[in-house]
């Protein structure tokens, strides 16, 4: 069973003070840096290329082209942004990662901005997370006493000056234009683009804006080669990935597996479902990707799959709901999620998730008609793809897939006259058996 | 863009790459760059909109006017935008440029373009007050018309019960600007005027979500001398003015256009009256002046007309008991005219607010009737270099003579700035230059005492003069590699750097040297006007120098009189001189305020000693109470005029009211000529703009220039004493803008400005004021008075200190010294 696993980034989170940097470099870290500041920088980014390491952060762009959209000719200085701004109901990996081996990110950002000549990088992470903000610093300023960082990296003539940057506490600076301008100093709402960041970002200058997992994953990729790596996955999605199961799951937790895993096996993997309850809903890769249903247990989780079957994988932030979940609820606190996060720049996202909220808790108390539901709809309608960024997209994704799944659910509260679920069956902490 | 020579000129024909795309069916090309909602305009679809502004960036963040777009793919196939894939995902053609080939569906093809924009409208109704009938934007509202053309006319937010956001009505975010934040639908653009067009960042986004609102900082008002503009580009109802606000509706208005009388930009405005009234003013849309901004000055200075100090009858002075009383208007002209046969010769001032129709009328009056070429428009300190300079290089010149234009600044690679503050005394030039500085790369170089605020939102470079050294510092330019004049640069000289000697001669050396362009700017509405209409001892109308014979004889054979007075008159300074020595019996004087004069004491004793003094103005005034006669004359408001802007523009304008009780200038100087046996000739504005079109201009040479004496060593101030340098502030105590209660509140405060040095030297004095903060309070004191207002350190050179000149008492002139002399600054305890 666990030999599904390919325990790689996590693979030293349970030795022994894992995120120091002796520890760290114990079990062979800092090696693919030395082996990297040997290549050429080119040959560092058609490794990442050829590896077929597609982003982590949700959207799955493939980080290798990316670096490569840098145009090197750009007077102006080359910035790497690491995007560890996790704020996603459900997503849960980074933060573990930057707490349990922040060195293995810091190896990439070296890594990685040595291949784009980037001379500065920053780590914005989420402001509420301060344990880790001071686990980062201390680890950052651990790599430039080891002369990882700072002037001259061991001799290759390469600086990098690595900043780690608290936010604020707002969801909308994990979206990378927000995130820039919120690192710049100012108020973080999404940029118009074009102009890109690989263009005009950071400081209107040329920016790689990665997720925590990318980056991270860049050491391995140096140091076993590109084809270690595109040998796992799928044909189009290469590589392994951290698979975080939260929920009704018997051992919820992060399993590292090879892109196209089924979450047949990953609740394999995590024990089960909770005693005695059998799978309602899921959410492939966190709260702004629609929800799947044990009719989609056997769907490869990689990107194509997961898109084909309606949702996406995102970050692989596996929510697990069983059958004591009331779907309308759920969609509920997600949406109102959404509502407190809009950043309030573009019309549909800062009036639709109002009124979707209202809409929504209104058919939870079992008020209005099977109309209303059809007037939801049509709100979710004028909202995907009319927004300025994706955050309202994914504030949609939750209400249609779930209307799409359990219309019935929907009406069955109209005719009961409120929730037909007892709340407390779905707490992980009702009494076993306990059931709607 | 500002490489400099390489720029194209005004008027020169640049081949733009063109793109033709079709937009709902028709075919159309536009420039490249262009974006689809402006492509859209020209052929006649209105796209509906509310965050888009064709003078400020795009920002795509309202998305009313989604469109449904195709684009040719590789093998030259339309293949519509979609997202997610095979879903129409229709794009902001507000953000989105148009390309070659682009296929646009608006509302008007398009079901799907449609359905999403009346999805926006749903949406931004949702949150949005049903206070239309309440609202000052009712009836003229971007987002009430819509709504009505593009939105569904039930809500079904409201039918379902839910619930709107609400916000406490309404906060103040300046002294004369509210906002009503459940009313405002953040679509930035009062945020992104406040940035990009003025300047000044005082509003920003606060909270988020459906909070998300406009909010200013603890301690930092939203204070801009452009503020207003923002209330006239909100879509909704969300910022209104004290002034205004809950007064009338759009529709009970009658809106007349016509031109801000404030300053020498000649921005075109739209007066908003009722009954009589005026309730509003509003920028004109003007690109090749003012564009769509006007300053605060312009929108909200206009209730002096109301004033209860306004003059509403003719007066003259009662033989019997000495005192003024009422007169009825022949029997006002039969004295004025009898009093000024028996003063023997008089003199006439005119200050620099009558209309060019109205000065051409002072000007014909002083010749004709009293034959005398003494006459001066300058209230204010002036020279006869200044009046050489002005005849030499600056009358009549205009677009049409190859004249420095508003547009020619945007093409500047350089603007030179000597003696004038353009946020302070011409703030349309101000915006312009802005406008030039941050699109197209055009520097500022200042010849100033200090960095002035406007003139580090201009980027600008101080070159720190102390009053007197404006000349040197003028020619050293002509070297300076780093300001780089060249032809394709300007220079903008204000109307306070004739008080330094030699200093306009210098301006001329530096623009024959670098072949930069020369501009005068002046600082009230008049200036110009007066300027061409020969109110100056030393020109005709028309440019027409007095010296020339041919002139004279010119403007005698137009006018059919024998003959002009020959010898050039006596100036300003020179005529109050004359009236205290008694070489000049009478004086007619018409909108000077005493206190603008260069020497107000002097001024009025000039008044007492005169034997005959007529005045024509619209208000009670120390000129008024001293005079024999007193004609009550119109406002702008109350007769067509022209005000000739600083780039030599003639901007026309028609009354807004009839009013029987103000007749203009033109009409009373008729009147009074009339009853001297020596008719003008007309007696309405359009027979006198006829005569001025048949006078027409000089064809003639020039006036050469004569910088008079050579220029007087400044005395060295006293030890102990500074230099005094001084303008008027926007926002001050100016008779025009008296009665604006809330726009006067916006004034930037009167403080005393000094250098660090200076200020270190006045010792320990730092005292605190009402709210806690330090504040160093200094009193300034010349020969003509003192004055205590707080101290800040400035980048002034030692040894200077400046006071704004018309924001306490009764101004610096009249209550300090006067500029350029030396006053003793000391720290108050």
């Amino acid at each position: 069973m666990s030999d599904m696993l390919t325990p790689v980034l996590t693979d030293n989170w349970g030795d022994e003070r894992s995120w120091t940097i002796e520890a760290y470099e114990a079990q062979g870290g800092y090696r693919a840096l030395s082996k990297a500041l040997a290549m050429s920088q080119d040959d560092v980014i058609a490794a990442v290329k050829d590896s077929g390491l597609r982003g982590r952060g949700g959207a799955g762009f493939p980080t290798g082209m990316k670096w490569g959209f840098i145009p090197q000719d750009n007077p102006n200085p080359k910035y790497l942004v690491v995007n560890a701004d996790e704020s996603e109901p459900g997503t849960c990996k980074d933060i573990p990662l930057m707490m349990a081996s922040p060195h293995t990110l810091i190896e990439g950002v070296i890594i990685s901005a040595y291949a784009i000549r980037a001379n500065h990088a920053f780590i914005y992470v989420r402001g509420e997370v301060l344990h880790v903000i001071r686990r980062l610093q201390h680890a950052v300023k651990e790599a430039y006493l080891a002369g990882h960082l700072g002037k001259n990296i061991h001799g290759s003539g390469h600086d990098l000056e690595l900043v780690v940057h608290a936010g604020a506490g707002a969801y909308i600076c994990g979206e990378e234009t927000a995130l820039l301008d919120s690192l710049e100093g100012r108020r973080g709402q999404p940029r118009l683009r074009p102009p890109f960041p690989a263009v005009a970002g950071l400081y209107a200058s040329p920016t790689v804006i990665n997720n925590v997992e990318s980056i991270a994953s860049v050491p391995s990729i140096i140091e076993h080669g590109p084809d270690w790596f595109s040998s796992m996955g799928t044909e189009r999605s290469k590589g392994y990935g951290i698979f975080s199961l939260s929920g009704h799951v018997t051992n919820p937790g992060q399993f590292e597996a090879p892109l196209g895993i089924t979450l047949r096996e990953l609740i394999d993997l995590a024990g089960g479902m909770r005693n005695g309850h059998k799978l309602k809903f899921w959410t492939p890769g966190g709260s702004s990707t629609g929800i799947l249903t044990d009719e989609h247990l056997d769907v490869p989780l990689d990107f194509e799959a997961v898109a084909e079957a309606g949702s996406m994988l995102g970050t692989r932030a596996l929510q697990i709901f069983d059958e004591t979940t009331c779907v309308v609820r759920a969609t509920l606190r997600w949406t109102e999620f959404y509502k407190h996060e809009s950043c309030g720049k573009c019309t549909p996202c800062r009036e639709g998730t109002w009124w979707l909220v209202q809409s929504l808790a209104k058919l939870e108390k079992g008020e209005g008609t099977e109309a209303d539901l059809d007037v939801v709809l049509d709100q979710c309608d004028n909202i995907l793809g009319r927004s300025f960024c994706a955050l309202a997209d994914g504030a949609v994704g939750p209400i249609t897939s779930s209307i799409q799944y359990f219309r019935d659910e929907y009406i069955a509260h109209l005719t009961h006259g409120g929730c037909p679920h007892d709340p407390a069956a779905s707490t992980l902490f009702a009494p076993a058996g306990a059931s709607a | 863009m500002s490489t400099p020579g390489s720029t194209p000129r005004t008027g020169e024909v640049v081949a733009t790459d063109q793109v033709t795309l079709t937009i709902d069916g028709i075919t159309t090309s536009a420039p490249k760059g262009t974006l689809v909602i402006r492509a859209a305009e020209e052929i006649g679809i209105q796209i509906p909109r509310f965050c888009d502004h064709p003078l400020l960036k795009p920002v795509g963040a309202c998305r009313q006017c989604l469109v449904e777009v195709a684009m040719p793919g590789p093998n030259g196939e339309l293949r519509t935008m979609q997202g997610p894939p095979g879903r129409m995902k229709p794009q902001p053609s507000c953000t989105l440029v148009a390309t070659e080939g682009m296929e646009v569906k608006t509302q008007l093809t398009s079901e799907g373009a449609d359905k999403a924009q009346q999805g926006q409208m749903e949406f931004l109704l949702i949150n949005h007050p049903l206070d239309c009938p309440v609202c000052d934007k009712g009836g003229e509202c971007p987002l009430q018309n819509q709504a009505m053309s593009n939105g569904r006319g039930e809500s079904r937010f409201s039918a379902q019960g839910m619930v709107k956001r609400t916000f406490p009505k309404p906060i103040n975010i300046s002294p004369q600007i509210l906002l009503d934040r459940e009313r405002c639908i953040v679509c930035q653009r009062c945020t992104r005027f406040a940035d990009e067009i003025a300047g000044d960042s005082f509003i920003a986004l606060v909270e988020r979500g459906a909070r998300q609102q406009i909010g200013i900082g603890p301690d930092a008002p939203f204070l801009s001398y452009f503020a207003g503009n923002t209330i006239q580009i909100c879509p909704v109802g969300a910022l209104t003015s004290e002034d205004y606000r809950f007064r009338s509706r759009p529709f009970d208005l009658v809106s007349t256009p016509s031109i801000a009388e404030h300053d020498a930009c000649g921005a075109a405005i739209r007066v908003d009256h009722r009954r009589g009234k005026v309730m509003r003013r509003l920028a004109g849309d003007d690109p090749e002046v003012n564009e769509e901004w006007i300053t605060d000055k312009d929108r909200f200075g206009f209730s002096y007309t109301r004033s209860d100090e306004r003059l509403t009858y003719p007066q003259v002075r009662d033989e019997e008991t000495g005192e003024l009383r009422p007169a009825s208007w022949p029997e006002a002209f039969v004295v004025a005219a009898r009093g000024l046969a028996a003063a023997g010769a008089s003199g006439v001032l005119t200050g620099g607010r009558v209309t060019a129709e109205d000065a051409y009328a002072y000007s014909k009056f002083a010749r004709v009737a009293l034959g005398t070429n003494d006459i001066d428009f300058r209230a204010r300190q002036h020279t006869g270099e200044e009046a050489s300079f002005l005849a030499a290089h600056v009358a009549m010149t205009a677009p049409y003579t190859g004249g420095v234009t508003y547009s020619d600044l945007e093409q500047a690679g350089v603007v030179v700035l000597a003696g004038f503050e353009p946020e302070d005394e011409a703030g349309t030039i101000f915006l312009r230059l802005r406008k030039a500085v941050m699109q197209h790369g055009t520097r500022v170089v200042a010849v100033a005492p200090y960095t002035t605020r406007g003139l580090r939102k201009l980027n600008g470079r101080l070159v720190a003069t102390a009053p007197g050294e404006e000349g040197d510092a003028l020619s050293a330019l002509a070297g300076d590699s780093e300001a780089g004049l060249d032809a394709s640069s300007v220079i903008m000289v204000g109307e306070r750097l004739a008080t330094t000697p030699g200093a306009l001669a210098a301006v001329i050396d530096l623009a024959a040297t670098t072949g930069a362009r020369l501009a005068w700017v002046p600082r009230r509405a008049g200036d110009r006007g007066a300027l061409d209409a020969g109110c100056l001892p030393n020109l005709l109308p028309g440019g027409r120098p007095v010296a020339d014979a041919g002139a004279r004889v010119d403007v005698a054979a137009a006018w059919g009189v024998a003959q002009l007075p020959e010898t050039p008159g006596r100036d300003g300074n020179a005529i109050v001189a004359a009236l205290m020595s008694g070489k000049l019996g009478g004086v007619v004087v018409g909108g000077v305020d005493p206190d603008d004069t260069p020497d107000p004491a002097a001024f009025r004793a000039a008044l007492a000693a005169a034997s005959f003094v007529v005045a024509l103005e619209q208000r009670e005034t120390d000129v008024t109470r001293a005079a024999d006669v007193v004609f009550p004359v119109a406002p702008v408001t109350d007769k067509p005029g022209t005000f000739v802007t600083w780039d030599g523009r003639a901007r026309q304008f028609e009354a807004v009211m009839t009013n029987p009780a103000s007749l203009p200038d033109l009409r009373t100087l008729s009147g009074i000529a009339q009853e001297m046996g020596r008719p003008l000739g007309w007696r309405t504005t359009d027979e006198v703009r006829a005569e001025l079109l048949q006078l027409g201009a000089w064809d003639g040479a020039r006036a050469p220039f004569d910088a008079g004496k050579a220029p007087k060593v400044a005395k060295a101030p006293k030890r102990g004493a500074l230099r005094l340098v001084t303008w008027k502030q926007l926002v001050d105590d100016g008779t025009l803008q008296s009665g604006d209660v809330h726009y006067r509140a916006t004034a930037r405060p009167a403080v005393v400005r000094l250098s660090q040095t200076d200020f270190d030297a006045l010792g320990s004095f730092t005292t605190e004021a009402a709210d806690g903060r330090p504040v160093a309070m200094v009193t300034v004191t010349g020969d003509r008075g003192s004055v205590t207002l707080p101290a800040e350190v400035a980048d002034l050179p030692v040894g200077t200190v400046w006071v704004p000149a018309r924001s306490f008492g009764r101004g610096v002139l009249a209550d300090l010294a006067s500029p350029g002399s030396s006053v003793v600054v000391k720290g108050e305890k």
